[in-house]
């Protein structure tokens, strides 16, 4: 048996379509320079020493007990958090579901669904410190602690498992959603306790879905920057070890083989979560619920397990709206009134928030048409075409996802900056590089290949702070564009290519037009991903950027939380009108309103 | 109405596939070739898996053909994409555009060809008279019955007037009622537009109905070419006896060329070339026998069952068991469980294999 033929027709068939061996060509490129390069050049840099192959990079960091401290203290973070985040989101997926509630709560669990996604990523960290650190408003104002300390890993947890918790409620009530009733209506038929039935019947079912939330939050946790760099003050997590490691001591090898060590755990953790818990979730929930629920009426159970989720969400609020309010008063921890827009009017004289607004907000919507339309075009090809390269594309777009902002922010700065520790353009770093005259040599040596990266001409621009947030924004808007264009019949558009339409023209009048609603939240998504990122990006901004969340960043490490609060407020200002605003757009030319209008 | 028919041609077309589970690659179609006439109706048949919608879509163009070459028209076709080969397909699930309406849909193929705006009104008008949907055009696919939704999806498919129409199974997801009256439809307007038709299905009963002509195919080979009648009355092997209607298949010797031995009653047989002396069996159509109290062969009836226009009965004849569909059993002797009884054919209702 030979598929030769029918391979190699298959080939000429493709290679008759310029537009869509143009795409994958560039697409393959795109891959290959900006996501599979600089991971790659990790690997040479920590792996080439002393002019050949050698462990001893890797021996050096392991040696350094910062690093291996810092190995426990990442793992330690992201397990407890997991779990917590599982915890607190089946608890509210399960009330959602399940539990008979007031309109009122169900309210709050979408604003709560909604905050961690519209706010920049260390919002909370700030809010924790100003709530309960030692200038705290409860702690010391309303508890008179006056020494109480949120630096460190209770700090970190706390606050990652509120920012994460979401993601967990967000999958398990999809899983929740897809248990067919029928199945615990027939063990309480049995003669099943509601108790038992959860314990016997949904948790079962759910096991898979509840290991994969609890990895999806690992990785989250292990690979946040931003909360461990404000919160956790000498308690030093991978990404935060990494970051000094690169800025601090400069030591480019020693950072690329720690990026390295945190790459493994994250892609370790993802294969398992990716192969293992998703087929086995797909495999014991299948399809749709056959028909509604009966939701639990019983006050026994009801008004507990309401109360429990109303003190979380009002928590969690509360943690939000510190911020904005934070902005108002005079001085935080000192004094209180009256209210004042004064460090918003500081953002704008003192501290070039309109360029740093102006840059983020400019950057970031150049970004987000590129992702929307490049995730759609993978999702495209992924779903619904076959060629040889699509394996590759699959596997690099997937590989993104597992991959930590700081790593691939060390990559970048390794792969593009046109020689870090010789090139002036690296503004950063350029006035010390003088005084470190030692590691500048060490470094010289130690990139054997591409001893200047390439395309250093791309570093320092707009353009890398650009290609950053599109590969960063990528994999989550390939997810929703693949799962989007899964659930239309391959058929649709196999007619318009039999009725005589190119795959350009099939692209554009049939499967765009029916992913509309995708795309454009895609669009929203990743602008709201590119101007709240920060911890790729934090490596690679140059100072004739003024980003808005490295400002905020610096101020909050500097203690100016007024200021960063007043900087937050602005941001969250933009994200939260740029969805509301894709709502609108959505609901007067979204494609799903129009057919269900017409059903 | 079409501008040219076309006819098809597949030279030992082959298609491999790859088992998901054992990773074996397995033979999808295997070295079949195909002669399809200009005009005609020809249906391919076959259970799920047999490779007769690989068959269809390798002549769309959807897959190609691991060996082989198709003609269209007598041009070979393997290297063209679907979008520039001559041939207009209708999918099982209608498949119509959700975001446009109907107008839109069956201009889709035209408007792509860049014709003028008056040309397109024009064609799609009467093509949409052609199959009854006469001012619809302004409706949304989803404003229409599943019935009216096939009937677009063939309109789309033949107003770009292809030299060959392609059907997969499209009337699978039609109610019973519907898809006898869609399938008499199919064959008026392929008669009407005079064109070269290719039709998948698996209802054999939708086969008989369309088709000049049927192939069965089985794991990937064609088992079977010819009329409805020819498979019917004459199929070429168990499979095919088995696969069109109900047939008992009865186990004897060819004791001479037209008497076979069935469990010791010699039964008289048209004369077929088989080997005298060889093993044979007997190809006998329920609705072809009747119950008497002489026949051909001894039975014991184990069911009998009144069905209105037939009697239903099971009967054993030795270890066999046999189906007879006795029609309009009103004024004649009805046997009860327990019965014994003679199955009673002329030796023209069975087919020696």
């Amino acid at each position: 048996m030979a598929k030769g033929q029918g391979a190699a027709l298959d080939r000429k068939k493709l290679m008759a379509d310029p537009i869509m061996v143009g795409t994958i060509v560039v697409l393959v490129t795109f891959l290959t320079v900006f996501i599979l390069y600089p991971l790659a050049i990790l690997l040479v840099d920590s792996f080439v020493g002393d002019g050949g192959f050698s462990l001893s990079v890797f021996k050096r960091i392991f040696a350094m007990p910062t690093f291996t401290k810092a190995i426990t203290n990442t793992l330690k973070v992201g397990f407890l958090v997991g779990i917590l985040s599982t915890i607190v989101g089946l608890l509210f997926a399960y009330v959602e579901v399940y539990v008979r509630v007031g309109r009122g709560v169900g309210g709050l669990f979408k604003v709560v669904s909604m905050l961690p996604v519209v706010s920049p990523p260390f919002v909370l960290s700030l809010s924790m410190i100003m709530l309960f650190g030692k200038a705290g408003l409860i702690t010391r104002e309303l508890l008179k602690i006056y020494d109480n300390s949120v630096y460190g890993f209770w700090g970190i947890v706390i606050v990652q498992s509120l920012t994460f918790f979401p993601v967990c409620y967000m999958m398990l009530k999809g899983l929740l959603k897809n248990i067919d009733p029928s199945l615990e209506e027939a063990a309480r038929d049995m003669g099943a306790s509601r108790g038992k039935v959860f314990m016997t019947v949904t948790l079962p079912l759910l096991l898979p879905g509840l290991g994969n939330a609890f990895l999806v939050t690992f990785i989250e946790s292990i690979a946040d920057f931003a909360n461990p760099m404000i919160i956790g003050g000498s308690y030093d997590t991978l990404a935060t070890t990494i970051y000094l490691q690169i800025t601090g001591a400069y030591d480019k090898a020693g950072a690329a083989a720690m990026a390295v060590v945190l790459l493994s755990i994250t892609l370790l953790m993802f294969a398992v979560q990716k192969y293992y818990l998703e087929a086995k979730t797909a495999a014991t929930l299948t399809g749709k619920a056959s028909r509604g629920r009966m939701l639990i009426q019983e006050r026994s159970v009801t008004i507990p397990l309401t109360i429990l989720c109303g003190l979380a969400a009002f928590f969690v609020i509360m943690m939000y709206l510190c911020v904005p309010i934070g902005a108002l008063f005079p001085t935080w921890g000192y004094k209180y009134t009256p209210l004042t827009f004064k460090w918003f009017g500081q953002v704008f004289t003192k501290y070039k928030g309109l360029k740093a607004f102006r840059d983020s907000f400019v950057l970031s919507l150049i970004a987000s048409p590129i992702t929307a339309l490049l995730s759609m075009i993978i999702s495209y090809l992924v779903v619904k075409r076959k060629f040889k390269a699509k394996g590759f594309i699959e596997a690099v777009s997937m590989l993104a996802m597992a991959v930590p902002g700081t790593v691939l922010g060390v990559g970048y700065i390794r792969g593009f900056s046109g020689g870090l520790f010789h090139s002036s353009d690296w503004g950063i770093f350029a006035s010390e590089l003088v005084e470190n005259g030692q590691v500048v040599r060490e470094a010289g040596a130690l990139s054997g290949l591409f001893p200047n990266g390439i395309l250093g001409g791309i570093y320092g621009s707009a353009a890398i702070l650009i290609i950053v947030f599109v590969v960063r924004s990528l994999p989550t808007g390939t997810r929703s564009g693949i799962s989007a264009l899964r659930q239309i019949d391959k058929s649709i558009e196999e007619s318009a290519y039999d009725m005589g339409a190119d795959s350009l023209t099939v692209f554009m009048t049939v499967t765009l037009p029916l992913i509309k609603d995708s795309f454009l939240s895609g669009l929203v998504t990743a602008f709201v991903r590119s101007i709240t990122a920060i911890s790729a990006i934090i490596l690679l901004v140059t100072p004739q950027f003024l980003l808005i969340t490295v400002q905020i960043n610096e101020f909050a490490e500097k203690g100016s939380y007024s200021i960063a609060c007043a900087f937050a407020t602005i941001l969250i200002i933009i994200t939260y009108g740029s969805v509301l605003l894709m709502n609108l757009v959505m609901k007067f030319f979204g494609t799903s309103r129009k057919l269900k209008e017409d059903e | 109405m079409a501008k040219e028919k076309k006819g098809v041609r597949l030279e030992h077309i082959s298609k491999i596939y790859q088992d998901p589970k054992t990773k074996k690659d397995f033979y999808a179609v295997h070295d079949t070739s195909l002669e399809i006439a200009p005009g005609s109706f020809v249906t391919l048949l076959g259970p799920s898996g047999c490779g007769k919608t690989t068959t269809l879509r390798m002549i769309a163009g959807f897959e190609s053909p691991d060996e082989g070459e198709i003609y269209l028209g007598g041009e070979p076709i393997n290297a063209l994409t679907p979008n520039k080969r001559d041939t207009a397909m209708v999918f099982q699930s209608y498949a119509l555009l959700p975001h446009y309406n109907i107008f839109d849909n069956v201009a889709y193929g035209l408007k792509l060809r860049k014709m003028d705006k008056e040309t397109i009104k024009k064609k799609v008008m009467d093509i949409l008279k052609l199959v009854g949907l006469e001012g619809m055009e302004g409706r949304m696919t989803n404003q229409l019955s599943g019935g009216q939704q096939q009937r677009v999806a063939l309109a789309r498919a033949l107003v770009l007037e292809p030299g060959v129409l392609l059907f997969d199974e499209p009337l699978s997801n039609l109610d019973a009622k519907l898809r006898v009256s869609m399938r008499t439809e199919i064959r008026r307007i392929q008669q009407e537009a005079g064109i070269t038709a290719v039709y998948v299905t698996h209802d054999q009963s939708e086969a008989m109905a369309l088709s000049d002509q049927i192939i069965i195919m089985e794991k990937g080979v064609v088992a079977q070419i010819g009329t409805p009648q020819e498979v019917y009355y004459h199929p070429s092997n168990e499979f095919v006896a088995d696969f069109i209607g109900e047939a008992n298949f009865l186990r004897g010797t060819l004791v001479s060329a037209d008497t076979a031995d069935i469990g010791g009653h010699k039964v008289a047989v048209a004369a077929s070339g088989h080997h005298v002396g060889g093993a044979c069996t007997l190809v006998l159509r329920p609705e072809s026998a009747v119950l008497g109290d002489k026949g051909q062969l001894p039975c014991k009836v184990i069911l009998s069952c009144f069905m209105g226009s037939y009697q239903n009965y099971h009967v054993m004849v030795g270890d066999t068991l046999v189906k007879i569909t006795d029609f309009n059993p009103k004024n004649r002797k009805v046997y009860q469980v327990g019965d014994d009884a003679w199955v009673a054919f002329t030796s023209e209702d069975v087919h020696v294999l």
